[in-house]
C-alpha cells in the first residue's frame, strides 16, 4: 500500500502536550496535509500552551495566538490581508478547541464561514475545556463527567446532547464540512487535501481524545479514537458542496466498548448505557437516510 | 496653509475621517455598525466599491471581531483601520489590549458616545476613558479638520519603529460626527510621501515563521515587554517630530500634545478635551472682554498624558479646573487624577474637578462662566455642572 501520509514534519519535538494527546496528533496531521505555506491561528486553548514558551515554538509555520472568542475573525483578517498582497496561495488555518468553537467562538466562526473567506477552520474536539481542567463545553457528550458536571447524589453528569457544530456548518452552506479523528490518518489527510482544493470556507472537526480529561491510559488514544468511530459514537462524515457522505467502519461495535474504558463515563449504569446506545443508533440511521437521499438527488 | 493639490469641502466629522482613511491608503478595513460612527464605515465601503480606495472591507459580526480581524490584517502586513463607538468599543476591549501587546500600529476612530443604561446615543467620552489602560495612544479632536488630520498623523506616529503602538482618534458624537464644517482634503501625494509604504518588520513571513503572542512565564520577558510599551508610549520625541513634520509638509493646524489658548497672562484656566473646547474658547474671549484673565488648555493627546506640558502652562495660575466629559465613580475624575498627579510636589495651585455634558447634556457658555467663577473659591472638590434633581 502506498504511503498516503506526507513525510514532511512541520511540528517539532519539544512541544509540551501531555503524553497521548490527541490534539497534538491532530495538529501534526493537519500540517502534514497542508504543507509549509500555511499560517496557523490558535485561540486560548491547550494549543496555546502546547507550542511551548517564548521564544521557542514547536511549529515550523507562522503561529498567531488570539483571544478565546476570535479565531474566525482573526483568520478572516489574515486571509484578506494576504490576498490583497497577492499571497493567495497561503493556507490560512484556524485551529481551535471545542470550547473556543462550539461556545465562546461560535459567533466568530459562523460569521467567518458566512462571509466566505478562503480559510480552513479546524476544531480539535476533546469534548470539554481541557486546558482549564475538564469543564463542560457545549461539545461535551451526554453522560460525561466533567469538573462542572460532577456526579453527585442530586445531580449527575452532563444531561444534554453534544452540540453539533459540523451540522451547523452544513446548514450554513459551508462548501466543505467534515468530521475526522486521529485513528484514521489516511482519511484525515484525504479530507485536508479535499479542503485545500476548495476555494472558500472549510470546516473540519477532529475528535481528539484526551487522556487526563477522559480518564484513560495515555497509550490508548488511538484505540479510543478508533472505537469512537466503530461504535458510531462519533460518526465520520463529509459534506462536499452539500452532498453528504458517511464513512462506514468495517466492523460495528456496541457503544459500551467505547464508554467502559473511559473514566468519564464510569458512573453510567447498564440502563443508561442502553439509552445512549439507542440514541447513537437513531442518529446513525438518520445519517444513513440522509446519505441515501443525497445519492438520489 | 493650503497646498496646491488640496481641496476644501464642507463635510461632517465622520466623512472627514473616511477621507483621512482614503488618503492614508489603508489596505484593510473591518467594522461593525454603531450609531453615531456608522457613517465613517459606510463612506469607506462606498469608496472601496467605487474604486476610490484599493482596500478590503470585512463586514464583521461584532466589534470584538472587528478588532480581531484588523489585528489579523496588520499581522499579514497591511495598513488597517476600524471605527467604533460606545458599547462597541467596550465590547472590543479585550482585543484592544491584544492589539497594543502585539505592537500593531492600527488606527481606530471612535465617535464618543454615552454608555447605557439608560440607553443614550449622544456625546460623552466615558467609552474611551475606559480604554485608557489598554496601551493605545489617544487623541481627542476639536474639529472635523483635526479628525481627518489625526488619521494621517496617527499612522505616522503609530508606525514609527520606536513607537509601534495603536492609535485611537476621538470625535464627539453629533457635535463633530454629524455636523458639517469646511475641511481641507489634504494633498494625496504629500500624504503618501509623509506616511511612506506600510512596512511592518514583524509581519507574517513563511521564511521566518514566528509565534505572535505566545506563552511567557513569570520568569520570561513578560514584564519587560509591558515596560517596553510604557517606555515607547512616552517617546514624546516621536510624537512631536511627527506633528512638526505634518504641520510643515502636509498642512498646518495640529497644536502639539496640548493646545494653549490665551494662557500667556491667565489667572484662571480650564482643561478640556474634545469639541466643547470651542465653547470654552468662546467663553474665554467673552470673559477677557470683561477684564477676567481666563485661559484654556485643550488636551489633544490624553495618552501619553502630557503632564509636563500642562504643569508648565498652569504653574503661575490662581486656579485650575479640570473638565471631564466622562464619569468615573467612587473617586475623582480620570483627567483630574492625572493632572493632580503631574502637579504633585511641583505646584500649589488649587485644582478643581468639573463633570459636564454626560449623555449629550449641552455644555453651554453659561456653564463655562459658572466654572470660571467657581474657580475663585479656592477649594479642590468635584462639581457636577448643569445637573439637577430629575
Amino acid at each position: 500500500m502506498p504511503l498516503t501520509i506526507p513525510r514532511e514534519e512541520l511540528m517539532e519535538k519539544g512541544h509540551t502536550a501531555c503524553a497521548g494527546c490527541g490534539a497534538a496528533l491532530a495538529m501534526r496531521y493537519v500540517l502534514k496535509g497542508l504543507g509549509p505555506k500555511t499560517v496557523v491561528t490558535v485561540p486560548a486553548s491547550c494549543w496555546a500552551v502546547i507550542p511551548g514558551e517564548y521564544p521557542s515554538a514547536a511549529l515550523d509555520v507562522p503561529l498567531v495566538y488570539t483571544t478565546f472568542a476570535s479565531t474566525g475573525a482573526t483568520i478572516s483578517g489574515i486571509r484578506e490581508g494576504l490576498d490583497i498582497q497577492g499571497k493567495e496561495d497561503y493556507n490560512v488555518v484556524g485551529f481551535a478547541g471545542d470550547g473556543g468553537t462550539a461556545d465562546i467562538g461560535l459567533q466568530s466562526l459562523s460569521a467567518a464561514m458566512e462571509r466566505g473567506h478562503n480559510v480552513l477552520y479546524v476544531m480539535y474536539d476533546n469534548e470539554a475545556y481541557m486546558n482549564t481542567g475538564i469543564q463542560r463545553s457545549g461539545s461535551t457528550p451526554y453522560g460525561a463527567w466533567t469538573t462542572t458536571t460532577p456526579v453527585g447524589s442530586r445531580r449527575k453528569y452532563k444531561r444534554e446532547e453534544k452540540k453539533n457544530v459540523a451540522e451547523m456548518m452544513i446548514s450554513q452552506g459551508v462548501p466543505y464540512v467534515a468530521t475526522a479523528t486521529i485513528a484514521y490518518p489516511e482519511d484525515l489527510e484525504r479530507k485536508i487535501s479535499v479542503a485545500k482544493s476548495i476555494r472558500g470556507p472549510k470546516y473540519i472537526q477532529i475528535l481528539s481524545p484526551c487522556p487526563p480529561g477522559w480518564y484513560y491510559n495515555s497509550s490508548d488514544t488511538v484505540r479510543i479514537s478508533r472505537l469512537a468511530v466503530e461504535t458510531k459514537f462519533f460518526p465520520l462524515f463529509e459534506s462536499i458542496q452539500g452532498k453528504f457522505k458517511l464513512f462506514k467502519p468495517a466492523k460495528i461495535l456496541p457503544v459500551k466498548d467505547y464508554l467502559s474504558i473511559q473514566g468519564r463515563f464510569s458512573h453510567l449504569t447498564e440502563e443508561e448505557i442502553d439509552e445512549i446506545q439507542k440514541a447513537v443508533d437513531r442518529r446513525w440511521e438518520s445519517l444513513l437516510q440522509r446519505e441515501k437521499q443525497d445519492a438520489i438527488q | 496653509m493650503q497646498s496646491a493639490n488640496s481641496t476644501m469641502k464642507i463635510m461632517t466629522g465622520n466623512e472627514a475621517v473616511a477621507e483621512g482613511v482614503r488618503l492614508a491608503k489603508v489596505g484593510l478595513v473591518s467594522a461593525y455598525p454603531i450609531t453615531p460612527q456608522t457613517v465613517i464605515v459606510e463612506r469607506i465601503a462606498e469608496m472601496i466599491s467605487n474604486g476610490e480606495l484599493n482596500s478590503r472591507y470585512i463586514e464583521v459580526e461584532s466589534e470584538h471581531s472587528a478588532m480581531s480581524s484588523v489585528i489579523g490584517g496588520e499581522l499579514s502586513g497591511v495598513r488597517s483601520f476600524t471605527a467604533s463607538s460606545s458599547h462597541g468599543i467596550l465590547y472590543m476591549h479585550e482585543a484592544l489590549h491584544w492589539a497594543a501587546g502585539m505592537r500593531l500600529p492600527i488606527v481606530m476612530s471612535v465617535v464618543n458616545r454615552a454608555i447605557g443604561p439608560p440607553w443614550n446615543i449622544w456625546s460623552e467620552q466615558t467609552d474611551t476613558f475606559n480604554q485608557r489602560d489598554t496601551g493605545w495612544l489617544q487623541v481627542y479632536c476639536e474639529s472635523n479638520q483635526e479628525a481627518l488630520d489625526s488619521i494621517i498623523l496617527g499612522y505616522k506616529i503609530a508606525e514609527n519603529r520606536n513607537m509601534l503602538l495603536p492609535f485611537m482618534n476621538m470625535l464627539d458624537a453629533f457635535t463633530l460626527s454629524h455636523t458639517s464644517e469646511p475641511v481641507e482634503i489634504r494633498d494625496e501625494n504629500l500624504v503618501s510621501e509623509f506616511l511612506g509604504e506600510f512596512n511592518l518588520e514583524a509581519r507574517i513571513d513563511l521564511k521566518n515563521p514566528m509565534g505572535y503572542g505566545s506563552l511567557v512565564s513569570p520568569d520570561g520577558p513578560f514584564m519587560e515587554m509591558k515596560k517596553d510599551i510604557r517606555d515607547s508610549m512616552y517617546n514624546l520625541k516621536v510624537i512631536k517630530e511627527a506633528i512638526n513634520e505634518f504641520n510643515e509638509k502636509v498642512g498646518g493646524g495640529i497644536p502639539g500634545l496640548i493646545e494653549k489658548f490665551m494662557m500667556e497672562d491667565a489667572d484662571y484656566a480650564l482643561i478640556t478635551t474634545g469639541a466643547i473646547s470651542s465653547t470654552a474658547k468662546y467663553t474665554v474671549r467673552k470673559l477677557r472682554r470683561m477684564g477676567i484673565k481666563a485661559g484654556l488648555i485643550r488636551l489633544y493627546f490624553y495618552r501619553p498624558f502630557p503632564g509636563d506640558e500642562i504643569i508648565e502652562a498652569i504653574s503661575d495660575l490662581k486656579g485650575v479646573g479640570v473638565v471631564e466629559r466622562n464619569s468615573s465613580f467612587g473617586y475623582m475624575g480620570a483627567t483630574y487624577q492625572d493632572v493632580v498627579s503631574a502637579a504633585y510636589g511641583r505646584l500649589s495651585v488649587p485644582i478643581k474637578n468639573y463633570v459636564v455634558g454626560l449623555g449629550g447634556r449641552d455644555v453651554r457658555v453659561k456653564d463655562f462662566e459658572f466654572m470660571f467663577q467657581d474657580l475663585k473659591n479656592a477649594d479642590t472638590g468635584m462639581r457636577w455642572v448643569n445637573v439637577g434633581v430629575k
